[in-house]
């Protein structure tokens, strides 16, 4: 049997979506069997503690120093205020098999990704990222990049976030290899341009940026929420955030993330009004996506402005960041299918 | 802004996250006593305050939207119309607050002209108060260096022969060295005996914050002049013909505020011929363009004919305007005679494109000659097929079966009074139709190189074929590849701040990337005697802002100026 270049391509990107799935599931085992270490740590506390007043020792006392557990035991074995009032309160846990099946498959549903993505320049003759289902393919792709990067590069741990990520890329990967697909067809005159190949390649990139911000910002206001509870004594669930960074240290890697992709979308932006002056003989004229370009940059600048805001860092300026990215992908869909505008290039 | 006690700090708003908090128990005192001046003061300081530049930054994001829902007059002028006629009642609603012109709004300018008044209002004292941190030594060293951020702590290395005071001298010059060759500004002091070096870098982070702010302010100001000097006009050139750079030589033209015509430079611009090429192997994607080139020809009152090309992503620069081709469509050529057989109209007709396969409608007017005026609505299919209906529609968009048809109408054309009226749109409301439609009449069809009858014998109309006479072939002979000529629609700008607005951009940029990653910090190391006699050197830092290495900076300098901490082990 002959395949084409780009049948090639379908093939990956079908075979990568199948491997993300994997990895998906994989990712959510790790997750569900964080917050079982989560429940049993604190679950050994309150033996811990039990045994302690047993054994008729002070109540009262840390017993639980020097263990790996969430909670200092108090009489009702509660996670008391100073296990979290540290910034950690967090149970120690290690990189369990599937969290390691997670990434291993991750790698190799990125592998198969890249083959689809390169298979499908091939075909056309051109960059891959000229309709919208090749924005798709290459975007997403960079969003799993960044990821893996940043689990390469990063001094915390966020292996956790290939639920997110994983998830992310397999719907949008699904829904572009189903209602979005074109078959390569040649550039029409307006994309004929150097611009392409950067405007749309650092556009994607640093939507790939904004998603793991996003990830991070959300993750970072559950933890936030878990936090003020312990911090008023309330019983809070052990759910796999006992696991995870704090919401400082988490919002700090949202903040770095996102200043990434700010600077790369002013850049984006940048890029873009160079290029419609060529092509469109104007740098700037509110087509509704560069309107919606404004937008995502107005935002993800509040979001910087916010954290350097006395009484919005923290839960107000992560809420900002979240609407940046619901914007981007606001402005990756619905902007692409359903406005008008200049920007007519899904290839529906 | 508040006066900060620390005059090396960078001066911020006073709700910044890094100035000094406001001691509650002042502003309370200071408040039901506000005279005029205060009030003023009060109202710039919240103008000019973070939550304030936030809450009109989250706005602006906000009220852009809008523009997105609507159609804009400034970017789909049609598409307002169509609203109008679609929506006949919400539009004058929307249309009174200003929902057409989103961006040229009261409301939305007034967002961003209070948000540009409150950036003034931000980096001026900024600016200044960075002029003189510019110019300020480092801090003294803090007392306790070890509350501060990656305290640590090293043994002095004293060599036999030497007092642990020239030692401690000696160290602290070459910290004070290494600190300066990386690029920190240095101050020696000497608290009770114990030398000291005080060091601060990053001075660019704020120069950078500074700069990206006020490049912004040079964007705003650059487009709002940039429109008022520049000019843009439009103008549909049929190939062979010549446009002059004059005014009245443009179809349409939109000068700015402080434009006057004088400033154009008359030039010829001669379209020779306009290529255009389309796919026809790929299955997938026949007629979909692939390419547009306009050749022309460019001369200027002195000097030589030059010949050059406009592209789509490639416009022509030439005599301060800038050319660009955006769009084209085909112009074919018809001639009308009257009963007499005299001609009363010849001309290459613009037709204006419907679909990607150039289904595109014409009108032709025909003032004078006739017993009355005549108008006449076409429809020309470059490659003719026909629908189930019964109705034609174009298949390709190049010429392989070209068709026009005709529909006539006689009476008032309208343009007698001088109201002016478009070339491309026939009002039938003080005419009668004679074909077409319910008349009964059949349209006129034409193919190139064709003359019909008109109705009533009025005359006859040819569409003629434009095929040149030095080709082999013509459109008698079925091939009709040049027997209609085509016309580039060129829009000609001239925007004399446009390289402002891209160096103001460039400077964003720099600016940006500098005020977030270049980190400012401070750094200290101290010769500290310990109670039992022995001297360590301290190190210890501070961070002016977001500075994620921070404690690394520290351990790695403490390395390499006294050496690698000694392992708890040994």
């Amino acid at each position: 049997m002959q395949l084409t270049l780009d049948e090639i391509s379908i093939l990956c990107v079908y075979s990568a979506m199948v491997v993300y799935a994997i990895a998906f599931i994989a990712f959510s085992i790790d997750l569900a069997k964080r917050s079982a270490a989560a429940t049993a740590a604190t679950d050994a506390a309150l033996v811990e503690a039990k045994q302690a007043v047993a054994v008729g020792a002070a109540s009262d006392a840390t017993a639980g120093t020097g263990s790996t557990a969430t909670a200092a035991p108090g009489a009702s074995a509660r996670p008391s205020k100073t296990a979290a009032g540290t910034g950690t309160g967090a149970v120690a846990y290690g990189r369990s098999p599937s969290l390691r099946v997670g990434v291993a498959m991750t790698v190799l549903a990125w592998l198969l990704h890249l083959t689809a993505d390169v298979t499908r320049g091939f075909a056309a003759g051109r960059v891959p990222w000229a309709n919208m289902y090749e924005f798709a393919l290459t975007g997403t792709l960079i969003i799993t990049t960044v990821f893996l990067v940043v689990i390469v590069i990063s001094k915390h741990d966020l292996r956790f976030l290939g639920t997110f990520v994983t998830g992310l890329v397999l719907v949008l990967l699904g829904v572009a290899a189903l209602n979005f697909y074109v078959s390569p067809i040649p550039l029409p005159p307006a994309l004929q341009s150097v611009w392409l190949v950067i405007h749309v390649f650092v556009a994607s990139a640093s939507v790939g940026l904004f998603a793991l911000g996003f990830a991070l910002s959300v993750v970072q206001l559950m933890q936030s929420r878990r936090e003020a509870l312990l911090d008023t004594a309330k019983a809070a669930k052990a759910t796999f955030l006992a696991t995870l960074p704090d919401s400082v240290t988490l919002e700090n890697l949202a903040y770095r993330v996102n200043i990434i992709g700010f600077i790369m979308w002013t850049f984006t932006l940048m890029a873009g009004s160079i290029w419609a002056e060529k092509a469109w003989g104007r740098y700037w004229g509110w087509d509704t996506k560069e309107v919606w370009t404004f937008i995502i940059w107005v935002v993800y600048a509040g979001y910087i402005h916010a954290r350097a805001t006395r009484g919005w860092r923290g839960s107000r300026s992560a809420w900002l960041a979240i609407i940046g990215f619901s914007a981007v992908l606001f402005n990756f869909t619905v902007v692409n299918l359903f406005f008008k505008g200049l920007h007519a290039y899904s290839g529906l | 802004m508040s006066p900060q006690s620390d005059p090396g700090a960078p001066s911020r708003p006073a709700d910044h996250i890094d100035s000094v908090e406001p001691d509650a128990a002042e502003a309370s005192v200071t408040g039901p006593k506000l005279g005029f001046v205060g009030w003023v003061r009060f109202g710039w300081r919240q103008l000019t305050s973070m939550r304030t530049a936030l809450l009109l930054l989250l706005l602006l994001a906000i009220a852009a939207v809008p523009g997105s829902l609507v159609p804009q007059r400034s970017s789909d002028p049609n598409g307002v119309t169509q609203y109008f006629d679609d929506n006949p009642r919400l539009a004058p609603i929307l249309d009174s607050v200003q929902m057409f012109d989103v961006y040229t709004s009261a409301w939305f300018s007034a967002i961003y002209l209070l948000l540009f008044v409150s950036l003034i209002g931000c980096i001026i004292p900024r600016t200044k108060h960075h002029f003189e941190a510019l110019r300020a030594r480092p801090p003294r060293t803090p007392v306790r260096l070890s509350r501060l951020a990656g305290f640590t702590e090293r043994e002095l290395p004293v060599s036999t022969g030497s007092t642990s005071d020239a030692a401690a001298e000696a160290s602290i010059d070459a910290a004070s060295k290494q600190l300066r060759q990386a690029g920190y500004r240095v101050e020696r002091y000497a608290l009770r005996g114990e030398p000291s070096v005080s060091a601060e870098r990053g001075y660019l982070r704020e120069t950078g914050n500074l700069v990206f702010h006020t490049a912004l302010l040079g964007v705003l100001v650059a487009v709002g002049f940039g429109g008022g000097f520049g000019f843009s006009g439009q103008r549909v050139i049929v190939e062979g013909q010549t446009f002059v750079n004059t005014l009245a030589a443009f179809d349409s033209f939109n000068p700015g505020r402080f434009f006057n015509d004088t400033r154009l430079t008359p030039y010829r611009l001669s379209l020779e011929n306009l290529d255009a090429v389309y796919e026809t192997r790929n299955q997938d994607a026949i007629g979909q363009p692939i390419d547009f080139t306009a050749h022309v020809t460019v001369q200027g009152q002195q000097g030589e004919a030059e010949e050059r090309t406009v592209k789509v992503n490639e416009p022509l620069y030439t005599h301060g305007t800038d050319v660009y081709l955006l769009g084209n469509g085909y112009a074919p050529t018809i001639t009308v005679k009257n009963a007499a057989g005299e001609v009363v109209f010849t001309d290459a007709v613009p037709f204006l494109p419907q679909d990607a396969n150039l289904t595109s409608i014409g009108v032709v007017k025909v003032p004078d000659g006739m017993p009355e005026q005549l108008g006449m609505v076409g429809f020309f299919y470059p490659t003719q097929s026909e629908l189930t209906t019964g109705a034609y529609t174009s298949s390709y968009p190049d010429l392989i079966l070209p068709v026009l048809t005709l529909n006539v109408y006689e009476g008032d054309l309208g343009i007698d009074e001088g109201t002016p009226t478009s070339v491309y749109t026939l009002d039938p409301s003080t005419m009668e139709q004679l074909t077409g439609g319910d008349t009964g009449v059949d349209s006129i069809e034409l193919k190139p190189g064709e003359t019909a009858e008109l109705p009533n014998g009025l005359g006859t109309v040819t569409f003629d074929d434009a095929t040149p006479e030095s080709s082999s072939t013509d459109a008698a002979d079925g091939d009709y590849s040049q027997s209609v000529p085509r016309f580039a629609s060129f829009d000609i700008h001239h925007d004399p701040t446009q390289i402002w607005v891209l160096i103001f951009a460039a400077l964003i940029l720099g600016g940006l990337l500098v005020s977030l990653f270049v980190p400012r910090r401070r750094m200290w190391v101290k010769a500290v005697t310990k109670p039992d006699g022995r001297v360590v050197l301290e190190y210890a830092a501070l961070a002016r802002g977001e500075d994620p290495g921070l404690e690394e900076a520290v351990t790695s300098f403490a390395d390499k100026h006294a050496g690698p901490r000694p392992s708890p082990v040994e």
